[in-house]
């Protein structure tokens, strides 16, 4: 059974190709992915991220599950509509998804997981809600569009009203707000400027298409994919999955190791990782000659062999980027090999992070 | 359904030869091809003067998606490649039948023309795809 966003018939109107992406029938590109993912980088692009999966945490307790459930702390977010990134863990300390949470009230936050992995997420969430007067509601009842890009705040404004210009106005990143009928984010996959707004479904086709008519391209799951890349932001199921560690996935970061005494999931198994200091890590590869590192693809260093877990040709740069996982003590600047088509070619090992706002970062 | 030119040979491996006269024939892949492949990035095309067989692999379409091998669909030496593909790949996308060629190849046996399809035949071989 195939799952159809609420956007489906606009994608098959502006020509889209649809692939299976996990149940769901997507549109991977609308003619050129690349022109896509250009649209992105100099002036506006628009996914329908329909398919990802809101959820609802609402209870006296919804505080304390959640200080349970991620890895990150909640309790850090003090002001409403503050967004957190973060990942949630089973026992053995992999990463079951990662998400992002909005804050709003202590009793009341909103989830955004991953649609590939929506099923063992609510199986998860409501296990571990056992003990906590919290509800779980998933909310399936909107659509999501990205709207992405150096232009993509100024063409939103032409559409909204003078009271969701009013509530967006100077909104920092990683913030959102609920705007009358849409919610406006400050979130993004693309490491660009922009918004991500959930949108009751009967209204997300009229959305779609003023946005349409204000210059804002459509863009599907191909150049989300090389923008995330370039912007060194992970893809679950490709860069962790729940037998990979937050630490060998360049996710220490959303850990918030104090307190102390917050017991989160999986803490037990990463503070003894991080005293081991074994853990593999992820890194960046740039491979400026011709060719492409692709996913998979094995890499040869000195303390061992690691592995390409995203890689593309990037649009931005005009050359290959990748992700990869490898030992720990491999150093950023280093020179590792990687078996590319038969032969083994040398890359460098970077930050894995190469573009932001339109610029080349390393 | 894809445009494909009645004039043109072709191969079950989406490649095209186009005949030039004097036993000179033009190679590139279908639109079919670059439609399945996605945006091309890099095209690595054969040396001026190597001698190829059909059958080898002699070039390599790397799209964004993949990298593709592209298979001799004659015999011969090459004479000529491509050079605009070295800074416009895109070409093969744009126009794959045109200005997306791949290589020249000075036929070493003219009756190989034969064993290819025609533009039935190969439409025949995706359909069943």
């Amino acid at each position: 059974m195939t799952n159809k966003t609420v956007l489906h018939a606009k994608h098959i109107e502006a020509g889209a190709k649809l692939v299976d992406f996990h149940g769901w029938e997507m549109p991977i590109n609308y003619g050129s992915q690349i022109e896509e993912h250009n649209a992105v980088r100099t002036d506006a692009g628009m996914f329908d991220v329909s398919h990802m999966t809101i959820v609802d945490i609402k209870g006296v307790d919804a505080q304390a599950y959640l200080r349970r459930l991620v890895i990150n702390d909640v309790a850090k977010l003090a002001v409403a509509g503050k967004a957190l990134y973060t990942g949630m863990l089973n026992h053995e300390g992999g990463v079951i998804d990662d998400l992002i949470i909005y804050f709003f009230t202590e009793t009341y936050y909103r989830l955004v997981v991953n649609s590939a992995t929506r099923v063992k997420d609510l199986a998860w969430m409501n296990e571990q809600a056992a003990g906590f007067e919290v509800t779980i509601t998933e909310r399936p009842e909107f659509g999501m569009i990205a709207v992405q890009g150096p232009q993509a705040k100024a063409k939103v404004a032409t559409l909204l009203t003078a009271e969701q210009a009013q509530a967006v106005e100077g909104m920092k990143p990683f913030f959102g707000v609920q705007a009358g009928d849409l919610f406006i984010a400050t979130t993004g996959y693309t490491g660009e400027d922009g918004y991500e707004i959930v949108v009751p479904e009967d209204q997300a086709a009229d959305l779609w298409q003023k946005l349409l008519d204000a210059g804002v391209a459509p863009c599907g799951l191909g150049a989300r994919d090389t923008l995330r890349l370039e912007a060194g932001m992970n893809l679950y199921g490709l860069d962790m999955d729940e037998t990979v560690s937050p630490l060998a996935a360049n996710m220490a970061w959303t850990i918030s190791w104090e307190p102390t005494d917050r017991n989160f999931i999986g803490r037990e198994v990463l503070t003894a990782q991080k005293a081991a200091g074994d853990q593999p890590k992820l890194v960046g590869l740039v491979f400026e000659e011709k060719g492409v590192l692709r996913t998979g693809l094995k890499v040869i260093t000195p303390f061992g062999e690691g592995i390409i877990t995203s890689g593309t040709f990037s649009p931005t740069l005009g050359h290959s980027i990748a992700m990869a996982r490898v030992p720990r003590s491999v150093s950023l600047g280093d020179t590792v090999e990687v078996e590319m088509r038969k032969k083994l070619v040398n890359v460098k090992v970077i930050k894995a992070s190469f573009v932001r706002n339109g610029k080349k970062v390393f | 359904m894809s445009n494909i030119p009645s004039e043109l040979k072709y191969a079950t491996s989406h490649e095209w030869v186009r005949q030039e006269g004097n036993g000179v024939v033009t190679v590139g892949i279908t639109e079919h091809a670059q439609d399945l492949l996605g945006d091309m990035v890099f095209v690595e095309l054969p040396d001026v003067d190597d001698e190829i067989s059909t059958g080898d692999d002699v070039a390599v379409a790397e799209s964004v998606k993949a990298a593709s091998d592209i298979y001799a669909p004659v015999s011969g030496k090459v004479i000529e490649v491509n050079e605009d593909l070295e800074d416009s790949p895109e070409l093969v996308n744009s126009d794959a039948f045109g200005a997306g060629w791949l290589f020249k190849v000075q036929l070493a046996d003219e009756a190989e023309l034969d064993a290819l399809l025609d533009a039935e035949g190969y439409a025949n071989s995706i359909d069943e795809d």
